[in-house]
């Protein structure tokens, strides 16, 4: 019998240096948070990270795990601009700063297999005078001059989920899947980590099928990771945790503040986390933010 | 046009949404986005006057029947209408039926905006958001701009750091003419109302907030503005639209935006 279940450090095992490695979600939306911890207690270091940028970005650029980011923006929405990710930019990590569509189109070419996708996105900016861009003719009568998304091809993907089955059957169940579809369809290998691990049928696959991010074949393992998201949201499971985020913005202000930060919420471990945040019920009973 | 000699007094935030509306009067059946909350405000007036037709978000994923106000909710939850997780806005913008107002960091005389970094972009002296959608949106639908501090540092000289949006400069087209999206309308300021209407789509002032004059405008701008021969003056909202706008903005948000919550007619201030 197929059985796909794992430990967050079991996923981190399965990485190595110098890897590109994708991360779902959206800014401060259904993060693979736990696990993004979990990576900042590994020995892993020079990793290429592709993320529509939340907190992941600025934690592993703060513990000095990457060697380059993949983005089109990093925000914690209530607090737009991260002063993790800001310190790191500032200091000059690599960067291939995209536009958000063409970072969908990126990861679509490299779910096709095709080494780019023609768009008008980008022509007239400063983003295609980036060294990754070409341009591109089109063979048709138009002649048209059109930019060539390079493929983001991804060496792992890292997903959270609200329901999953130790086969890697999943749902996510908030209103908006972002796309975290075409990021497990661009990797090699795709490690979710989920709210609750079920039987196949609590998963009530007949109702839920249109949350059901991807066929369980992309799938190559499954953590148990309650309230695995946070600071971000896991909706309807939870909201996003607004003074933590401040908490973890302003560990950037000294060096003392992150040694902090890090020792009271990564270092603690994932057994300790939710102690450290304030316990279940906290999280449970967060409000839902005003946008 | 002009209700100037009506004597209800109006803030600087009611004036500028008042005329930000405008941006979206002719625009028919469009997703209407407004980036922060005077041209979120703009958008939803818009949409309860004018135009009907316009599809306003609740800030997520959602299409709302009516706007939904600024700030903490209010008891009688929004009417859904619609669905728009991020897969379908790009989708939905590639397809042009799509009309943002936005709030960059700098704009140049090209009308390119920036909002990813101050310097050089290697090693940015600050680092801001990124380019988020601004390079498709500027290309595929069109876009209207805020900028709450009207100064040369925001109208800058030259281009700006980072051109993250496309503008009117063929030094950067591909196919010898401007991008085939490439439509830029309003922009509205602290001090004024301009648009792409001058020579080769040059920048030019069309309205100014009273009790602002020309050369201020000009000389908090970092390039020259075109100069038309009458310049009019910002409409004042009429006391229709200030009711309305009470009631599309019930937390008074609109308040927290220019320092002080200053009037709109500066003649009087």
């Amino acid at each position: 019998m197929l059985d796909k279940r794992m430990t967050l450090d079991d996923i981190v095992d399965q990485l190595s240096d110098g890897m590109t490695i994708g991360i779902g979600g959206w800014a401060t939306r259904r993060k693979p948070m736990a696990l993004v911890r979990a990576l900042l207690r590994s020995r892993l270091k020079d990793l290429t990270l592709v993320s529509y940028g939340g907190p992941d970005v600025g934690l592993l650029a703060a513990a000095g795990k990457l060697r380059r980011l993949v983005f089109a923006f990093v925000s914690l929405d209530h607090y737009p601009l991260d002063p993790h990710f800001r310190a790191a930019r500032q200091e000059g990590l690599d960067v291939l700063e995209l536009d958000e569509g063409m970072f969908h189109l990126g990861l679509r070419a490299a779910a096709m297999r095709v080494p780019f996708l023609p768009t008008h996105i980008g022509i007239g900016t400063d983003i295609i005078r980036q060294p990754a861009f070409r341009t591109v003719r089109s063979p048709y009568e138009d002649g048209e001059e059109l930019v060539a998304v390079p493929a983001l091809p991804l060496d792992a993907a890292l997903l959270h989920v609200h329901r999953a089955d130790a086969l890697g059957n999943v749902l996510t169940l908030s209103p908006d899947p972002f796309f975290d579809e075409l990021m497990a369809r661009a990797a090699k290998r795709v490690f979710v980590t989920t709210e609750k691990l079920v039987p196949t049928p609590e998963l009530d696959m007949a109702n839920n099928a249109r949350f059901n991010l991807c066929e369980r074949a992309l799938i190559s393992g499954v953590a148990e990771a309650p309230f695995g998201a946070h600071p971000t949201s896991a909706t309807p499971d939870y909201q996003l945790d607004l003074g933590h985020l401040k908490t973890y913005a302003d560990s950037a202000a000294s060096p003392e503040g992150w040694v902090d930060y890090r020792a009271r919420f990564i270092d603690v471990g994932a057994d300790h986390y939710l102690d450290a945040i304030g316990g279940a019920g906290r999280v449970a009973a967060l409000p839902k933010p005003v946008y | 046009m002009t209700d100037t000699s009506r004597p209800t007094p109006y803030s600087l935030a009611e004036l500028v949404i008042t005329a930000a509306a405008e941006t979206w009067r002719h625009d028919g059946e469009v997703m209407a986005t407004g980036i922060g909350p005077l041209p979120r405000l703009a958008a939803a007036l818009a949409k309860t006057t004018f135009n009907p037709a316009l599809q306003t978000t609740d800030g997520e994923c959602f299409y709302t029947a009516s706007p939904v106000p600024p700030g903490p909710a209010t008891d009688t939850p929004p009417v859904i209408e619609g669905w728009s997780p991020y897969d379908r806005v790009f989708s939905a913008l590639w397809g042009g039926k799509r009309h943002a107002m936005v709030a960059p960091v700098q704009m140049d005389r090209f009308g390119q905006t920036n909002i990813s970094v101050i310097g050089d972009h290697a090693r940015p002296k600050a680092a801001m958001l990124g380019a988020r959608g601004f390079p498709g949106n500027s290309v595929h639908h069109p876009n209207s701009f805020f900028f709450a501090n009207h100064t040369s540092r925001t109208f800058v000289a030259g281009e700006v750091d980072f051109v993250c949006s496309a503008g009117y400069n063929p030094a950067r087209y591909l196919n010898g003419q401007p991008p085939r999206g490439l439509d830029l309308r309003l922009i509205v300021t602290d001090l004024a109302v301009l648009d792409f209407g001058g020579p080769g789509h040059a920048i030019q002032v069309r309205s100014l907030h009273p009790g602002v004059s020309f050369d201020q405008v000009q000389d908090n701008t970092g390039f020259p503005l075109h100069r038309l021969e009458h310049v009019a003056t910002t409409s004042a909202p009429t006391a229709e639209q200030l009711a309305l706008i009470r009631q599309l903005d019930p937390n008074n948000v609109r308040r927290t935006v220019f320092k002080g919550d200053p009037a709109g007619d500066r003649r009087t201030a």
